[in-house]
């Protein structure tokens, strides 16, 4: 079978950085081809490659029966290869209609516009892929699915055939992904293929057809999904071994340190009840919209509540922002903080102590630098970072030492609760691993965690209990040593749980 | 339904609440004065409105585009100082179409300065233009050492007396004009109205200004966008020039110098952006004459100059609170909570 592209033997360097050495990737008509690898891995070199972007220092690339030493973008283009980057590369300001049918009037290098023209144009667009959106609705009204299709549509306007979608799931809710998988059904049938570019580990397997792993710059495995299962994927991608083990709950305190007794904030959320011990992970999990985040918000004083009381050592809290719950012993780590929350070129150090840096204020207003260094070597032990010092950069850590100076950060204040919303959103195998360690570390020493996601395997395998949230009440509560992960994602889905039906 | 849904999108609309401010506050200077809707203050309100006007189209393409300009008035001032010189030097008695081309040819040249720096080195436009707008007028000043021109060339000041319409107040027999030059800004408006919807100039303007690399991958070349709208607004700013120098009759160099802000905020105002990719012409002209309105009607209510300025400058703060209220919407809207 002749495949629409063949990149071979590519190698490429930056500065000296081999980001790619050596790597192979073939892609067939019609299939789902998953990529795979951590970050930094050469992934997003290797697709630049692909639409021309980069030019590789060696090896060849064969398009449309011919060999290349590297391709232009028209090139790529011309042969029918489309990259939906991350952020769409949509117009947030201009309607649907105009999204869609804004590159042909370009390409076509026409004067003039016609909007009669560029509405068939679009309508014409939305239908291929099998979706209705309102053309008169501007972009940044809409959910990010469906500026992701958008994307999708305007990309197949020129004749694709090859779709490449850089972690398109990112972002989107577990049916918005069912959505995303029917469009990439329809495409495949008709002979496009796609490079699914991911590690979520559940959407590769479900939907990829072949894979291709690679691993600092290296081709590791092109197989079948039959040859791989989920610890042999995480091995090839990180190198290292990981072991599926559940997080039972070691010593938990017979006491309650956080509960919370009929909570309701109007819109968001009812009467949610809940007790949390130290030394316990309390999973909070549920789809998008079903108010886990809403409910976080409350508990910290960020959203006031309408009835119900938040119940801190037994007695009731007032909380009237973060600065109560910080001052109560509470800390919130919202979404994409861990992957976001570090000044990379600043040190270690620093890096812990900005959080506390008040409480190391002399008189004269000056930093009492000595104490200040002695709590960072404190929390670089006690998390095991791996440096041999707090004052060599942050940028100097693997990505799974930098995640622990950020959860260093949020513990140099001293919470006796720590809440985290999406910890690993975004994060890939290694990273998540190790931060997933870390929080267990934390719980067997006596703090209480709560994880706030909707990463099944996630609250599974690190909680010893899970609530489940549905429309904005709590639904289930559940024990994660007995539950599969088919079970809780049905009662997460309200479909499931009222029969499947509509 | 549909009358349900195209409600709702009117009153989202900037356009719509600026409109209601002009027509709440020509009732109150009506009810108080009974002097707004006679027929000499529409008349000079329109003349009024040329100048500015002519700016605030120029103003809002490059706001649309994600850029600022605050070059314009020195621009002007310096196109149309340098053409009047020569012409009062050489003693031209000709056409009004050598002034014209002399002011297009320097402001498009000047223009294309602020077009080269925007499109070339990576520093924020409003301090590009900060600089060349400095530039102009210091170079004004100082190599062509300006001074007031007492008398124009002829051509142009026989155009700027000229009128489209005369009326008397039949009460206080005040005599008052609609200037030829209304059609100059009318033209504009209509010409830029199609450019901006019915080009696909326009429209990558609106799209870089949306997402600059967004629109550069779907092959807008935004270099040259960018480098032509500069040009543009720059002639714009240069014809306002010439307009308004013959109507004064006389070539005041600094006369325009510190127009920039009230534009600005005129725009902005109108619903136009700062942050770019959005705004209408509509609303940029309406926000014009807001401005115009207060600076020239509030004498009839008997509210004194200095207040005027008082009320221009509550306008600028609404003008900026108001795209600060959308900006924090936008965000809210993108999901970023906390």
């Amino acid at each position: 079978m002749e495949h629409i592209i063949s990149l071979r033997g590519i190698s490429k360097s930056f500065a000296g950085v081999q980001a790619l050495d050596n790597v192979t990737l073939e892609i067939a008509p019609g299939e789902v081809h998953c990529l795979a690898g951590e970050n930094g891995s050469g992934k997003s070199t290797l697709i630049k490659v692909l639409s021309g972007v980069h030019a590789p220092d060696g090896g060849e690339i064969i398009l449309g029966g011919e060999s290349h030493r590297a391709l232009t973008p028209k090139q790529a283009i011309a042969h029918g290869i489309q990259v939906i980057y991350q952020d769409f590369s949509v117009f947030p300001n201009l309607t649907v209609l105009e999204n869609l049918a804004f590159t042909s009037e370009i390409s076509d290098k026409r004067p003039f516009v016609s909007w009669r023209r560029m509405r068939r144009t679009a309508e014409t667009a939305l239908e291929k892929i099998g979706v209705s959106i309102d053309l008169d609705a501007r972009v940044d009204s809409l959910p990010v699915a469906q500026k992701q299709l958008i994307a999708i549509a305007r990309a197949l306007m020129n004749d694709a055939r090859l779709l490449v979608l850089d972690e398109p799931t990112t972002a989107l809710t577990n049916r918005e992904v069912a959505r995303l998988f029917s469009v990439i059904a329809d495409l495949t049938a008709e002979g496009v293929a796609i490079i699914f570019v991911s590690h979520k580990l559940e959407e590769v397997f479900e939907i990829s057809q072949r894979f291709t792993i690679i691993r600092n710059g290296r081709h590791v495995i092109t197989c079948l999904p039959e040859e791989l299962d989920r610890a042999s994927f995480s091995f090839y991608m990180t190198g290292r071994e990981f072991d599926d083990e559940r997080f039972t709950g070691g010593d938990i305190a017979a006491d309650p340190i956080l509960e919370l007794d009929g909570l309701s904030v109007s819109g968001a959320f009812e009467d949610v009840s809940l007790a949390l011990r130290p030394g316990e992970i309390l999973g909070v999990t549920g789809l998008l919209g079903s108010g886990r985040t809403e409910l976080a918000l409350a508990m910290f004083g960020l959203m006031p509540h309408d009835s119900g009381r938040i119940i801190v050592d037994g007695k009731e809290a007032k909380l009237r922002g973060i600065r109560d719950a910080i001052d109560l012993g509470m800390a919130y780590v919202p979404e994409d903080r861990l992957t976001e929350g570090l000044a990379l070129e600043r040190s270690i150090g620093k890096n812990i102590t900005i959080s506390v840096i008040d409480k190391f204020v002399s008189r004269l207003g000056t930093l009492r630098e000595s104490q200040l260094n002695a709590e960072a070597q404190r929390w670089v032990d006690r998390l095991k970072i791996a440096t041999p010092t707090p004052a060599n950069a942050a940028s100097t850590l693997s990505g799974g030492n930098q995640q622990r100076v950020v959860i260093g950060k949020w513990l140099a204040t001293g919470p006796r609760v720590l809440v985290l919303n999406g910890p690993t959103v975004g994060v890939d195998i290694g990273s998540k691993h190790d931060i997933h360690r870390v929080l267990r570390e934390l719980a067997a020493d006596g703090l209480a965690v709560i994880i706030i996601s909707d990463d099944i395997p996630e609250i599974l395998e690190n909680c010893n209990r899970v609530l489940v949230m549905r429309d904005g009440r709590i639904v289930h509560e559940v024990d994660s040593v007995d539950t599969t992960e088919e079970r809780l994602s049905d009662l997460m889905s309200k479909d499931v749980a009222e029969g499947g039906k509509r | 339904m549909k009358a349900r849904a195209a409600l709702q999108k009117v009153l989202r609309q900037n356009e719509f609440y600026i409109l209601l401010v002009i027509i709440l506050l020509a009732i109150v200077i009506q009810a108080r004065s009974g002097l707004f809707f006679s027929l000499d203050n529409i008349v000079a309100l329109a003349g009024a409105m040329v100048v500015p006007g002519i700016f605030a189209v120029g103003t809002y393409m490059v706001l649309v585009s994600g850029g600022i300009d605050v070059s314009f008035p020195a621009l002007a001032s310096l196109a149309v100082y340098a053409t009047t010189r020569m012409l009062v030097d050489w003693g031209w008695e000709g056409g009004l179409w050598l002034p014209l081309v002399l002011v297009i040819g320097i402001s498009a040249v000047l223009g294309a300065f602020n077009g080269a720096f925007t499109a070339t080195i990576a520093v924020p436009v409003l301090i590009i233009t900060l600089g060349t707008s400095n530039v102009f007028s210091g170079f004004m000043q100082g190599a062509l050492s300006s001074v007031q021109i007492p008398s124009i060339p002829p051509a142009m000041a026989e155009f700027g007396r000229a009128s489209l319409l005369v009326t008397e107040n039949p009460r206080t027999g005040h005599l008052s004009s609609l200037p030829l030059s209304f059609l100059v800004l009318v033209v504009i408006v209509a010409a830029a109205f199609v450019v901006m919807k019915y080009t696909t100039f326009g429209r990558s303007i609106y799209a870089i200004g949306g997402d600059e690399s967004s629109a550069a991958r779907a092959g807008v070349n935004v270099k040259r966008t960018k480098f032509a709208l500069y040009i543009i607004a720059g002639v714009l700013a240069g014809i306002a020039g010439l307009v308004r120098t013959s109507m004064m009759g006389q070539m005041h160099p600094t006369n325009l110098l510190g127009m920039e802000l009230m534009v600005i905020a005129a725009v902005v105002l109108g619903g136009t952006a700062i942050t770019g990719g959005r705004g209408t012409l509509t609303g940029a002209m309406l926000g014009t004459l807001l401005i115009v309105i207060v600076q020239n009607s509030m004498i009839l209510v008997g509210v004194p100059t200095i207040w005027q300025r008082v009320a221009l400058g509550v306008l600028i703060i609404a003008g900026t609170a108001v795209s600060a209220v959308q900006m924090t919407r936008a965000r809210k809207r993108q999901g970023a909570i906390v």
